[in-house]
């Protein structure tokens, strides 16, 4: 089992969720982040004093998911996210020690989908 | 508005001024002080409306909506000043336009102009004008939000203040304006500016096109933000309709009643029809019921008495309610906030309506509608109608594409993505952590 983490712009979720929904992985959670990378993007100004270091508004993306849906969740979340800018974001794989279903109290590969 | 109301000689109002007081002008320190007041009380309502259309649209658009209304109130008071208030007020040629003569409000002093309201300084009448020149092109912000450049977007309000609002409300309030000569009731502005915004809104949604992702953008980010802004325009409209009256006296009086009575009702059809048919009356629904209420009375408010009212509103909230719900679903154009649903389509309801509801026992300067006998008045309400909108259409439609021509409309779609908030004014209306 793995744990898919997914920064990406806000404005790219609806196509990341939709490459997502293709690929049959239809459990996503999504979060508001701030975070910042390499990237030097919009900038925001108040009464004409620019805000320097801001921290630029971000989605994560939490998908948890058996091995063979590894590939296309990366997938998905790539070409939904892919503008070819910067701060296109990043995706993490992490491996996932344990998952339980709280409902039925299933454990494992079973409860993850 | 009162004296937009036609019958040439008259006054509505109990007002009508006498020859003695024309040759000496006598200022009315009640009516002047409520006229003051009212106008205070319109200004109000562009602020409301940026609240109500700021909480309809996304997070990500909400400044842009609120600098537009912003804006609006600062580009136009300029025009107004300038230019617009001799354009609408100023002496007629041909019943089309006003000339020149109050250009840069020469010749607009403290003297009462008789024309227009004999008992208040002339001052004060243009200040009041100038509160409705304002929150019409703001109107029709709810039809291209989310979506146009912030340039185009100056320049095409300007224009529109100038080439549609400013004749229109010379024909139907100017003395000589051809629609006012004809006999066509217009309390408060139904058709100069809920039917002229309404179809500016629907021209500016058709050439704009669809916001990208429509139908299935999201809901409204923040709800509250709208009822506060419909709270401040029901609030403000006690000033639009009550004050048109130009005058501290009874048909004021009954304009703010009917106001209070049609909105009320409306916002509880609204709701009731939501209740039947999607099982469940909702906050948006309720809040957009009153406006539409309001819209619908403004032509009749100084007209029509409790029963006509109720009639109006109940038929508002029922009327608007299909539009905005069935017909825009099927015709399929993106009118983002429903500028014309509400406001186009409700103030033609309530401009014909005031030719049947319209009583002389309420109004004796006003006419007979047709349920009290007065075929000619529901007559000339329809030709007011058909003719106003068309024009305004019409015209909007050709500015539009005219400004189009000179300056993109639309941002661009990453712009659209992203947002209008950062990209058209590089500020956020949220953060996400202190």
């Amino acid at each position: 089992m793995k744990l898919i983490v997914a920064i990406i712009q806000p404005d790219r979720l609806p196509e990341v969720l939709d490459e997502l929904e293709k690929r049959q992985i239809h459990l996503v959670t999504a979060s508001n982040v701030l975070g910042r990378g390499r990237q030097h993007g919009v900038s925001e100004v108040y009464r004409s004093h620019q805000e320097v270091g801001n921290l630029l508004k971000k989605v994560r993306l939490e998908v948890a998911v058996n091995e063979d849906f590894v590939k296309p969740t990366v997938e998905a979340i790539v070409s939904g996210a892919n503008t070819g800018q910067i701060g296109d974001g990043k995706i993490f794989v992490l491996e996932l020690a344990e998952c339980v279903r709280i409902r039925t109290g299933e454990t494992g590969c079973v409860a993850i989908g | 508005m009162a004296w937009g109301l036609l019958l040439p000689q008259s006054f509505a109002g109990g007002r009508q001024p006498t020859a003695a007081i024309r040759k000496h002008p006598v200022i009315n320190t009640a009516d002047t002080a409520w006229v003051l007041v009212s106008s205070a009380l319109v200004l109000l309502m562009t602020p409301g409306l940026a609240f109500f259309y700021g909480g309809l649209v996304r997070k990500k658009n909400v400044l842009s909506v609120l600098m537009q209304c912003v804006m609006i109130m600062c580009l136009i008071t300029v025009q107004w000043t300038l230019l617009g208030y001799s354009l609408a007020f100023g002496s007629s040629h041909g019943g089309l336009i006003g000339g020149l003569d109050f250009l840069a409000l020469r010749g607009v002093g403290l003297d009462p102009n008789a024309e227009y309201a004999g008992t208040i300084p002339h001052q004060a009448f243009m200040a009041f004008q100038m509160m409705f020149a304002i929150i019409t092109p703001a109107l029709i912000v709810g039809a291209f939000a989310e979506r146009i450049r912030f340039g185009a977007f100056c320049v095409f309000s300007l224009l529109w203040a100038t080439l549609v609002y400013d004749p229109m409300a010379h024909w139907v309030w100017g003395a000589g304006g051809w629609l006012r000569n004809l006999g066509a009731l217009d309390f408060a502005g139904g058709t100069v500016v809920h039917i002229n915004a309404g179809m500016a809104a629907l021209a500016a949604a058709l050439v704009l096109g669809r916001r990208k992702g429509y139908p299935d953008t999201s809901p409204p980010h923040n709800l509250p933000f709208a009822v506060l802004g419909a709270g401040l325009l029901w609030f403000g409209w006690f000033g639009f309709n009550s004050g048109s009256a130009l005058a501290a006296n009874g048909v004021a009086v009954n304009a703010f009643l009917v106001t209070h009575v049609a909105a009320a009702a409306a916002g509880l059809s609204w709701a009731l029809i939501e209740w039947l048919i999607i099982r469940r009356p909702t906050v948006l629904g309720i809040i957009s019921g009153v406006v539409a209420g309001l819209v619908a009375i403004t032509p009749a408010a100084g007209f029509v008495g409790i029963g006509g009212a109720l009639a109006i509103g109940a038929g508002a909230g029922g009327i608007c309610y299909l539009a905005v719900s069935l017909v825009k679903s099927r015709l399929g154009y993106d009118d983002s906030l429903d500028a014309f649903g509400v406001h186009g389509i409700g103030g033609i309801w309530g401009a014909i309506a005031t030719g049947l509801w319209a009583s002389t026992a309420v109004n004796p300067a006003g006419a007979n509608g047709l349920f009290y006998g007065g075929i000619k008045l529901f007559g000339v309400q329809l030709l007011a109608v058909a003719v106003s909108a068309v024009y305004s259409f019409g015209a909007s439609y050709l500015l539009f594409r005219l400004v189009g021509a000179i300056v993109p409309l639309r941002v661009s779609e990453h712009d659209e993505r992203v947002g209008l908030d950062l990209t058209q004014h590089r500020e956020a209306g949220y953060t996400l952590i202190d």
